[in-house]
Parts: C-alpha cells; sequence; structure tokens
C-alpha cells in the first residue's frame, strides 16, 4: 500500500509539472501564469477536483511515444465560485504548446458533458498553439467533438471563454460558440489565419496584436466581450461575472443579499435630461443609479457604444440591461448596436434572465454604409430577440423613442410586460423638424408658418401622453423613483409565465 | 422692516441671503438667467424672475433688467452680494431713483472706494498707513537711489507699463538700487516701448489680511476682527480664515482702527472689507477697500455671532447698530474653504458640466464644533461655463485652529462630488501641509509650494496603515457577502480566509483579520494591530470608520480585487489579496502606458461645429478642442494630455469622417 501511495503522490508531482520548470519560468516571465495557477485563482481556494490528471496521447508518430506527460496539456476538473458549481477546464501551454490532441479533447469534453447532464457552466482558459499536428485528423477530429459539445451546451449552461495566450486557426471556434470572450490585454490573439498566411496569401503585413489582439477584438470585430489588463484581472472578474448567471437553463439567476434601499430616490435623476433636446447625457449614470449599489457588469463596453449592455442587479437578483447611449451617435440603433443588443438579449433570454431597456433612440442611423451592410437584417435581429424573448422585459423611455427604433427597443408591442416613460419622453414618428417638413411640405418656403408647424407638432407629439392614452406606456414615472418603479415591476414578474408556440427552432435574420 | 427684497444675484450667494431674509421675516425675489432656470436660488425664494440670457452681460449685470424686475416684484429693497452689480454706483443710483434700498453702502463710499488712486490717497488722508512708494517721474540712477533710501529698504524698482516680471527689480541697498534702476529702463524701453520707472516698498514675506467694518447710517462703526486670505492662487482666495494666526491684538486694534477711520471717512454705511498687506514684521499696508459683502464672510460670523447679511439688511433698513465695539468679541477659529469646479491634476482648469453626485457633509452647530456649508448647487444640478465655477464654501469652526483644521479636514473627506474635475484633493493637501498648520503662509505659498501645479498626495506610512487596515475590514464584508449567494453547494460553501495581504502607494501589508461582533481586529506582520470598526455596507459610497479610536472617513468605489478610496486628498487603487493570489499577482508585467496620438481624430462621421482652439495654443488636458456634431448632437473632444496645437486640419462646416485628423499637436 504504502508503494502505491508512493507511486500516486511521484505520478501528481509530474503532473503539476507540466512541461516542466524551464517552461514555467518561461510562462511566468511572459507575465502569463500556469494552467494551474489559473485554475486556483477562478476557483473558490481549494475547492478544485481534477479529472484525468493521468491521461496521456496515443500517438506514436514522429517519436511522440518518448514524450507522454501526464494531463496531455490541459487541466480538466470543477470546483465552485463563491460556492457555486461551475466545470473548467485549462490548456497547459508549458505542455507541447497546449496543443489540442485526440485525447486532450476527450478531457475537455468530458467536462463539458458533465456540465450540460449536471447543471453548472463551462469555463474554458484558452492558451494553446492549435491542433497538436502529430496527431493529423484525429486532433481535428477532436475539435469537431468540442464543437459539437459547445453546440449542444448553447442555452443549457453558460458557457465563458478566457483567451489567455494564443488561439488561432481551427480553435477559435469552440470560444467562437461561448456566450462569452476575455481577452488578456498583449498575451492574447485569437485568429482564423496567422499573420505569415496571411502575408503570404494576400501580401498584407500585419502583426498578431493587430490581427487578432484584445483591442482588435473587443474594439472593432466584437468578437469578444471585454478585455482585462493581466491574467489576474482577467480571472477575478469572470469570477465576477459568474455571481451574476444561473447555473443553468434550469435555474433562476442567482440572488444574493444586497446592502441598498429598493426605494432609494434618486433626486439628481430629475435633471438628468438637459434642456435641450440636442445635448448629450450618460445613460451609464441612470444604469448606475437604478442598480443596487451602483454594480454594473458591462458586456462589450468597447464595441458599438451607442448601445450599453450588461448586468445589474435588483433586489439582489440579476437583471439584464440594455440601453441607447446618447453620449455616442445620439444613441441611434445600427448594425452593430442592433447585433450586440440583440445577441445580449437572446443570452439573457435563453437564461431566464429579466431584461430591462433604457430608451433614447433618435432612429436608426442612415446611409449607405448602413443600408450596403444590411442594416435592415442586423436591426431585424434585435427585433426578432425582443420579439421572442418571454423573460420579465421592463422599458423605460427616458427622452426620444422615434420611428421603428420605438417599435424595436422592447415596445408594448413586442410583450413589454412594463413600458414605462420619464415626462421628458417624445414617442413619435420622428422629431418636430423633420415630421413638419413632410407634413407641411407645401410651407416650407414659409419660415414662420414652418415654425409654427413645428411648435404645434412638438407640443402635440413630443410628450409620453399619446403613447399612454393609447396604453401603449403603462405609466409615466418620475426619474427620481425610477429604482423603485422598475424593482417593484420586476419583483411583481417574479411568476410570470409565457410560452412561445412549438417550433423546431425560430429563423432568427442571421 | 422690508417686507420683500430682491437678490440682484445668483449662485451660493443668493441663497446665503435668502436664508437670513427669511430668518427675518422678509419675502424673497430671486432673479435667474437662461441657465440658471433650475437653480437652487430660484427654488428657494419665494418669487422668481426671468431676467435674460445665461451670459451675465445679458442678464445679471444689466441695470435696465433688474429695474424691471425690481418693479414687477414690489421689492422695496436690493441686496446685490458681491461681484456683478454689488459694487456699481451707477446701479446704486438707479435704485435710489426709484425709491428702492440698496443692501450696500452710499454712492458715494463706493465711488470714493471704486478708484484705486483716490481710494489710496483718502486712506492716507484718513491717517491708513498705505504702501510707500513713489509715483513720479525718476530722473536718473542717483535719483532712483535718493528715493529708494526714503522709501527704505527693501524696494522694488518697477516699470510702469510692466508686466509678467519684466522690468522689475528688487533692490536691498544703494548699488542694487542703482543698478536694478538702469536694466529696468532698459527692459521696459525694449519690452514696452515706456521706460517709465516707480519706485515702492518691496513687502516681504506678505500676507493678505483683511479687516470687516460694519457701519450704520447713523456715523456708528465697528471693526469685526480681520480674515487672513494669504492661501491664494492667482490672487484667487482659495482658503480663508478668521482670526489670522499671525496678527497680535495691538496689530490687530490698529489695524481695526484705521479702517473704522477710513470707513468714516468715506461716509460708509453697512458691510465692508478693507484690505492689507501685511509684512513679515507685521507692518501693514492698505490695499483697497471693498464696498461689499465678501465671498469669505463666514468666517468672520463664524467667530463673532453677527450675521452679516441680517445687519446690512438692517442698516439698509436705517437700524443704528445695537453692537459696539466692546460687544466686539473673536471666539475661536474658523476656516473656509473654497470648492471650486477646477480640475488641480489639469492645471486648475475649470471644469463645467454636470453634478452627478453632490453630497456635502452634513451641517453641524455645537458648542464646540460647526460645519457649514454655503452653495448654491445641488444633487444633479449644473455647473455653467457662463458663471464662476464654485461649487460651495465649507467652513469649519472650533475652539482652537488645530482643531478647526482637523474638522476641516474630515468635512472634506466627507465631501462627494462627481461629474466634474474640483479641487477637493487640493484643499485637503493644503489642510495637511505643514506651512498652512503652522500658521507660517504667506500669499506666494501656493506657487513656492505646488511650483509644478497639484500632483496628488502622498500619504505618510501612518496613515497608509490606518486605511490599509479599514480596506481589509471592509473587503472582507464584501467577500463573505459574495458567498451568501443563492444556489450554492450546500455544506461545500467558500470559506473567507483571515490572511489577506493590502496594496496601496507601492506598500504591501500582510495582515490577518479576527473579525467579533463589533468589528475587526488587524493584525499586521511586523505584531502591532489596529482595531477596526464600522457600519460600511458593500455599495456605500461613504464609509466612516473608527480606526484605532480614530475616525477615518473614506470615499469608496469598487475596482478589482479591491476599492479606489479616497481621503485626505490621496486617490489611491487599495488592493486587497490573499497570500497566493498576490503572490501570483507578482508574476504580473507592468505596463508601460500606450503613447496617446498626437492626433486628434474625429471619432464618429459629423460636422464640425466649432474649432475652440488655434494653432500654437498650449492645451491643457482635458481642454475643450473642438465640437462635433453628428446626429443631430453635439460631441466635445478634449484634449487627452497638455500639448501644443501644430495643426489644423478642420474649420467649422467641415464634414468629416470617422478617423479624419482633426488636429495635430506637437
Amino acid at each position: 500500500m504504502k508503494d502505491i501511495d508512493n507511486e500516486l503522490e511521484r505520478r501528481r508531482a509530474a503532473a503539476r509539472l507540466g512541461g516542466g520548470q524551464k517552461r514555467i519560468d518561461t510562462q511566468h516571465a511572459k507575465g502569463k501564469l500556469t494552467a494551474r495557477e489559473r485554475v486556483e485563482l477562478l476557483l473558490d481556494e481549494g475547492s478544485f477536483e481534477e479529472f484525468d490528471m493521468f491521461v496521456a496521447h496515443r500517438c506514436t508518430e514522429f517519436g511522440m511515444e518518448q514524450q507522454r506527460p501526464s494531463g496531455d496539456g490541459v487541466i480538466t476538473g470543477w470546483g465552485t465560485i463563491n460556492g457555486r458549481m461551475v466545470y473548467v477546464f485549462s490548456q497547459d501551454f508549458t505542455v507541447f504548446g497546449g496543443s489540442l490532441s485526440e485525447t486532450h479533447a476527450q478531457k475537455i469534453c468530458k467536462i463539458q458533458d458533465m456540465a450540460m447532464r449536471n447543471g453548472a457552466p463551462i469555463i474554458g482558459l484558452n492558451d494553446s498553439g492549435g491542433a497538436r499536428i502529430q496527431e493529423g485528423v484525429a486532433s481535428l477530429a477532436g475539435y469537431a467533438e468540442v464543437f459539437q459539445r459547445n453546440v449542444m451546451a448553447s442555452g443549457v449552461v453558460p458557457q465563458i471563454s478566457v483567451i489567455m495566450g494564443p488561439c488561432a486557426g481551427g480553435a477559435v471556434y469552440s470560444p467562437a460558440m461561448t456566450d462569452f470572450i476575455f481577452m488578456v490585454k498583449d498575451t492574447s490573439y485569437m485568429f482564423v489565419t496567422g499573420p505569415d498566411v496571411v502575408k503570404t496569401v494576400t501580401n498584407e503585413v500585419v502583426t498578431a496584436e493587430e490581427l487578432g489582439g484584445a483591442t482588435t477584438h473587443t474594439k472593432k470585430s466584437s468578437v469578444a466581450d471585454g478585455a482585462f489588463e493581466n491574467d489576474v484581472e482577467a480571472l477575478t472578474e469572470v469570477r465576477r461575472l459568474v455571481d451574476f448567471l444561473p447555473l443553468s437553463n434550469r435555474e433562476k439567476p442567482p440572488v444574493r443579499p444586497f446592502f441598498d434601499d429598493v426605494a432609494r430616490i434618486e433626486g439628481s435623476l430629475d435633471t438628468l435630461i438637459p434642456d435641450n433636446a440636442n445635448t448629450p447625457y450618460d445613460m451609464k449614470e441612470l444604469i448606475a443609479k437604478v442598480a443596487d449599489e451602483g454594480d454594473f457588469y458591462e458586456i462589450q463596453e468597447e464595441f458599438a457604444k451607442n448601445m450599453i449592455t450588461g448586468f445589474i442587479r435588483l433586489e439582489g437578483s440579476t437583471v439584464g440591461v440594455v440601453a441607447n447611449q446618447p453620449l455616442v451617435l445620439a444613441g441611434c440603433l445600427d448594425i452593430d448596436s442592433s447585433r450586440k443588443a440583440a445577441r445580449f438579449v437572446r443570452f439573457c433570454d435563453a437564461f431566464e434572465i429579466p431584461i430591462l431597456t433604457l430608451v433614447d433612440v433618435p432612429g436608426f442611423l442612415p446611409g449607405t454604409s448602413q443600408e450596403y451592410g444590411g442594416v435592415i437584417k442586423h436591426g431585424a435581429k434585435l427585433l426578432f430577440a425582443y420579439g421572442e424573448a418571454t423573460v420579465p422585459k421592463v422599458t423605460v423611455i427616458t427622452r426620444k423613442a422615434y420611428g421603428g427604433a420605438y417599435d424595436v427597443m422592447s415596445s408594448k408591442h413586442l410583450r413589454g410586460d412594463f413600458n414605462y416613460a420619464w415626462p421628458t419622453a417624445e414617442i413619435a414618428v420622428m422629431g418636430a423638424k423633420g415630421a413638419t417638413e413632410i407634413i407641411h411640405r407645401a410651407d416650407l418656403k414659409d419660415p414662420e408658418k414652418t415654425a409654427q408647424h413645428t411648435a404645434n407638432y412638438e407640443s402635440r407629439f413630443a410628450n409620453p401622453f399619446v403613447a399612454a392614452e393609447r396604453g401603449f406606456i403603462d405609466e409615466v414615472i418620475q426619474p427620481r423613483s425610477t429604482r423603485r418603479r422598475v424593482a417593484r415591476a420586476f419583483a411583481s414578474l417574479r411568476g410570470k409565465s409565457l410560452q412561445n408556440p412549438w417550433k423546431k427552432h425560430d429563423n432568427i435574420p442571421l | 422692516m422690508f417686507e420683500k427684497i430682491l437678490i440682484a444675484n445668483r449662485g451660493e450667494i443668493a441663497c446665503r441671503v435668502i436664508k437670513t431674509a427669511r430668518k427675518m421675516g422678509i419675502k424673497t425675489v430671486a432673479i435667474y438667467s437662461d441657465a440658471d432656470r433650475q437653480a437652487l436660488h430660484v427654488q428657494m425664494a419665494d418669487e422668481a424672475i426671468h431676467i435674460g440670457p445665461s451670459p451675465a452681460n445679458q442678464s445679471y449685470i444689466v441695470i435696465e433688467r433688474l429695474m424691471e424686475a425690481i418693479r414687477q416684484s414690489g421689492a422695496e429693497a436690493v441686496h446685490p452680494g458681491y461681484g456683478f452689480l454689488s459694487e456699481n454706483a451707477r446701479f446704486a443710483e438707479a435704485l435710489s431713483a426709484e425709491g428702492v434700498a440698496f443692501i450696500g453702502p452710499p454712492v458715494g463710499a463706493i465711488e470714493k472706494m471704486g478708484d484705486k488712486i483716490t481710494s489710496k490717497k483718502i486712506a492716507q488722508e484718513a491717517g491708513v498707513t498705505t504702501v510707500p512708494g513713489y509715483m513720479g517721474l525718476i530722473e536718473d540712477a542717483e535719483d532712483a537711489v535718493k528715493i529708494s533710501n526714503q522709501v527704505g529698504y527693501p524696494v522694488m524698482i518697477k516699470a510702469s507699463a510692466g508686466g509678467g516680471g519684466k522690468g522689475m527689480r528688487i533692490a536691498w541697498n544703494d548699488t542694487e538700487a542703482r543698478e536694478g534702476f538702469e536694466s529696468s529702463k532698459n527692459e521696459a524701453a525694449n519690452s514696452f516701448g515706456d521706460d517709465r520707472i516707480f519706485i515702492e516698498k518691496f513687502i516681504t514675506q506678505p500676507r493678505h489680511i483683511e479687516i470687516q467694518v460694519l457701519f450704520d447710517s447713523h456715523g456708528n462703526g465697528i471693526y469685526l476682527g480681520e480674515r487672513e486670505c494669504s492661501i491664494q492662487r492667482r490672487n484667487q482666495k482659495v482658503i480663508e480664515e478668521a482670526p489670522s494666526p499671525f496678527l497680535d491684538a495691538a496689530t490687530r486694534k490698529a489695524m481695526g482702527e484705521q479702517s473704522v477711520a477710513l470707513a468714516k471717512a468715506v461716509g460708509y454705511a453697512s458691510a465692508g472689507t478693507v484690505e492689507f498687506i501685511v509684512d513679515g514684521d507685521r507692518n501693514f499696508y492698505f490695499l483697497e477697500m471693498n464696498t461689499r459683502l465678501q465671498v469669505e464672510h463666514p468666517v468672520t460670523e463664524l467667530i463673532t455671532g453677527v450675521d452679516l447679511v441680517e445687519q446690512m439688511i438692517r442698516v439698509a433698513n436705517g437700524e443704528a447698530l445695537t453692537i459696539t465695539q466692546d460687544d466686539v468679541k473673536l471666539d475661536g477659529w474658523a476656516i473656509e474653504s473654497r470648492l471650486y469646479a477646477e480640475d488641480p491634476y489639469r492645471g486648475f482648469l475649470p471644469s463645467i458640466g454636470r453634478l452627478s453626485r453632490y453630497n456635502p457633509p452634513e451641517e453641524v452647530a455645537t458648542e464646540t464644533h460647526v460645519v457649514r456649508n454655503d452653495t448654491g448647487v445641488y444633487d444633479g444640478g449644473e455647473i455653467s461655463m457662463f458663471y464662476d465655477p464654485m461649487i460651495a464654501k465649507l467652513c469649519t469652526w472650533a475652539p482652537t485652529r488645530a482643531v478647526a483644521i482637523e474638522g476641516m479636514r474630515v468635512a472634506l473627506d466627507r465631501f462627494e462630488v462627481e461629474g466634474i474635475g474640483h479641487n477637493l484633493p487640493f484643499l485637503s493637501a493644503v489642510m495637511d501641509h505643514e506651512k498652512f498648520t503652522s500658521g507660517n503662509m504667506t500669499t506666494a505659498f501656493i506657487e513656492e509650494e505646488f511650483p509644478e501645479g497639484f500632483q496628488g498626495v502622498t500619504l505618510p506610512g501612518a496613515t497608509l496603515k490606518r486605511i490599509a487596515a479599514a480596506a481589509a475590514a471592509m473587503y472582507r464584508v464584501a467577500e463573505i457577502r459574495r458567498t451568501r449567494v443563492s444556489g450554492r453547494m450546500d455544506n461545500h460553501e467558500r470559506k473567507v480566509g483571515s490572511d489577506w495581504v493590502v496594496s496601496l502607494q507601492g506598500e504591501d501589508f500582510a495582515v490577518r483579520i479576527e473579525a467579533d461582533h463589533d468589528g475587526s481586529t488587524i493584525a499586521f506582520d511586523n505584531g502591532s494591530t489596529l482595531r477596526v470598526s464600522s457600519d460600511w455596507t458593500p455599495g456605500d459610497s461613504l464609509a466612516t470608520l473608527m480606526v484605532a479610536d480614530a475616525e477615518l472617513v473614506l470615499k469608496v468605489d469598487k475596482i478589482t480585487s479591491g476599492f479606489r478610496l479616497r481621503c485626505r486628498g490621496a486617490d489611491l487603487a487599495v488592493l486587497v489579496r490573499t497570500p497566493r493570489q498576490a503572490e501570483l499577482a507578482g508574476y504580473m508585467l507592468e505596463k508601460v502606458a500606450p503613447d496617446t496620438s498626437r492626433l486628434l481624430l474625429c471619432p464618429m462621421p459629423g460636422l464640425i461645429v466649432k474649432v475652440a482652439v488655434e494653432v500654437g495654443d498650449e492645451v491643457q488636458e482635458g481642454q475643450a478642442l473642438c465640437t462635433v456634431e453628428a446626429m443631430k448632437m453635439e460631441n466635445i473632444l478634449r484634449a487627452e494630455k497638455k500639448s501644443v496645437v501644430s495643426k489644423i486640419n478642420a474649420a467649422a462646416g467641415d464634414n468629416l469622417s470617422v478617423d479624419d485628423v482633426i488636429m495635430e499637436f506637437e
């Protein structure tokens, strides 16, 4: 028995050393943590239970049988984040550059299967050079097995990817199908084809950072949902995100004790809307003042800034927020903002997270670049997402809600549960000037008459009452009491039950 | 007594006057411009009358508009506050022509004291000491030496047309006077084309000390002690106090009596202020008389118990003073800090905009402690570009100067202002500055002690340790709450540990927390302990803690793995990590801040509405560079760092695309 114990300890020690101290030191020198250290920081202290520590690859080509390190370049298992179960895999760059072999893939698949069965999120920490070339098609098969499980898990358990090193080629498609991708600035990159291939094929010269670094993916491509300064910060913030998410689609979003007055009055919100309708203001101030303790976890902060998406808590319980941002492009809808918000709404709906929509939208962004880019179908994604969502939906119109964008932004007609408006709301087909120019085209040459028409239109339509008279707005609320009203609305919707007709799946305009 | 008065002002002073009027049972009328439609003084007054567009020269200082408002409201008297029309004789005349009382001095006094040369002459005649000097033409170097000797060394030799230090010399003896005269003359001729030179006494270690006087219209007058206003930045007072830590009783009496003599000489009636410059030997020289209520009047009120606004109203109503000089007793010490919307980290650049949070410390008035906050803004209000960027005047009073300063430190720590840049950290820094606490300051304090501007505060080790203990205790509370989330695995919950490493201001403190029902004991690795107790809960933006039996007030924002804590002028990122987290964090690389571009790019497709700078302009970080209109919204683009504009590629009216270069910097 003693011998076996010794053997176990020896094997464990060997496995823990991954690719050896020298490679660990190299990893550290790059400002990166090892796969095990990352798991340690991600999970509650001492909570990690490892699977498949002794798995080794079976490849015999190219002399691979000479090197069969335990674990085969990925650490898998489960543990807790603030006591709630999550499954995790963490690729070990010190072992064959974290490359994916058949057995490496099998280890990931095992925890994917368990996560789905047991109802807990999957967090992948990616740091891999790509396919294990020596294994050939077996490695590709391994990828596909992982991909298929990503697809099956989508909407069943939250899937989070953290890119903490290279992630290139086919490897990108596993994170791409997860719910959230986070990147570590300066040490991670993602691309389908790397700079060398790009150079060969297109003659384009580009660095890995420019092609697929954190800045590229958070600001330009929107592939990533957020970027963090370093490994430690990234893992700490992923823990914070997990605190907002339900464990699976079989569970309600988490609730935790909160230290904020549900009926907190924020007098300062009464003056949030500037006197001049063309002056922007920061919608994030409203979000922070509505949220429990001002805590807001923003998703895709750097992309399509005219739309804000993220999580807050009300009465300790998670709520997804979608809001127009008047500070950027007047908060209009366009291709990027529609896509961003649509994906967020669908995530919330899939995981029973209620949605708060804050509206100040002047319409869709006009222009050839938008039309050529297919704003019709992209805008329709958001419309579709709101229309199909069955979770509690509360909407507050703070200022403009013009035209088709009014319909899109979780209007009453898209099965909005509570549709509130501030007294400053203007719900109309368009702004007074534009409307006058169309309705009273004949008088356009007479500035006096036009001004009169504009004033008339403003007094008749630039308010929340026309919509309220028809019941499209349930109530006009005071800005100062927004938190209390919104929290009460969601509280009243805790028992909401709404089913869409049976279908195999919908056909959202992708 | 008047039934109704109009306050010809805005902001905090209008609010201040309304408070006293209300106490006296007098109805108040506020006036407001477009920008002040929702201002606090408008909300506080019984009536409010709109008097025009936002710029003061189209509203608050247009006498005709005011007269109209007075007629419309039927106000019997007008309080002018300070600034605007408060020292405008024409306004006072216009009022008297309509039989409306001016709550201020007679027209004659305003006129006489309004002119620098006349006022100095009158002062000399009234026996008030003035800065010795010779205003006539000086013929040659020998003449200059003669005059210098008459004035008494040290002297300042100045070009009449001078400015910016050019053509200016200080001479301590005959030789220097001779040389100084020649070089000043040459420099003046070359720089200004005007070589006229004059000589006056050079005041060493100058301090700005002023005397508050109060006169009725029956010839009775008193002085209410002094105020020291030496902490100034570019002639703008920042911190004032009463009494002055520098004056002795004899000097105070001499200055007070001279001030009373001067006021008497001009037939003064109302509250007024005689400003002096005082040198290191307590010689004092008259500077000017302000014929109005001063911004810093609250410190005098706090040490004398006299409501100056009330006295002004009574005097204007023809009442005789009921206070005699013997009644005036200076009690305790009062400090005033002027909170300005000026960003100290950006060269005190005015910062306008929305106060997304304005939460002043609670006002207190007990036998041993007073906190008074005079303000004209509110939570969610606006600091407008049109007027003085003052947010509030925060005053503390205590029996002694040291306690009043400590009270101010705590009050500043409690003052929450968000949304705009402001000088709170700078005010805190001054309160902890040895030259200020010792009372040993001159008017050069700010330029000498902050020559490179304000760079933030580095806290001493003992304070850091207290903050570290507080942060550890707070972080533990927040972490324990996180473990109370629903959906956790029963019997396998996360246990929050007791060992932490707190990192702040480049220092690491390893601590062990032992918590009990009343708080926690924080043990440091050197064996010392600090007891922390507080009712702070996660999300509170202000934490009041007892740390080892002394209060600590922190402004708290959550950041990854810790808090942003602000206190005593310091702005700290405080990280609280387990020993293992701290160890692994040690592998993280220090990142070099990316080089901010030398280009200003258009962030969105839009129309350039305005370019606010010109080629060659030096711009400060945060300064508005240009305005781009997109989707009918005006977006102000600001400088990311201090720089000089080298090229401007766009002009108002241009339509730009994303990433078009608007301007370039050196």
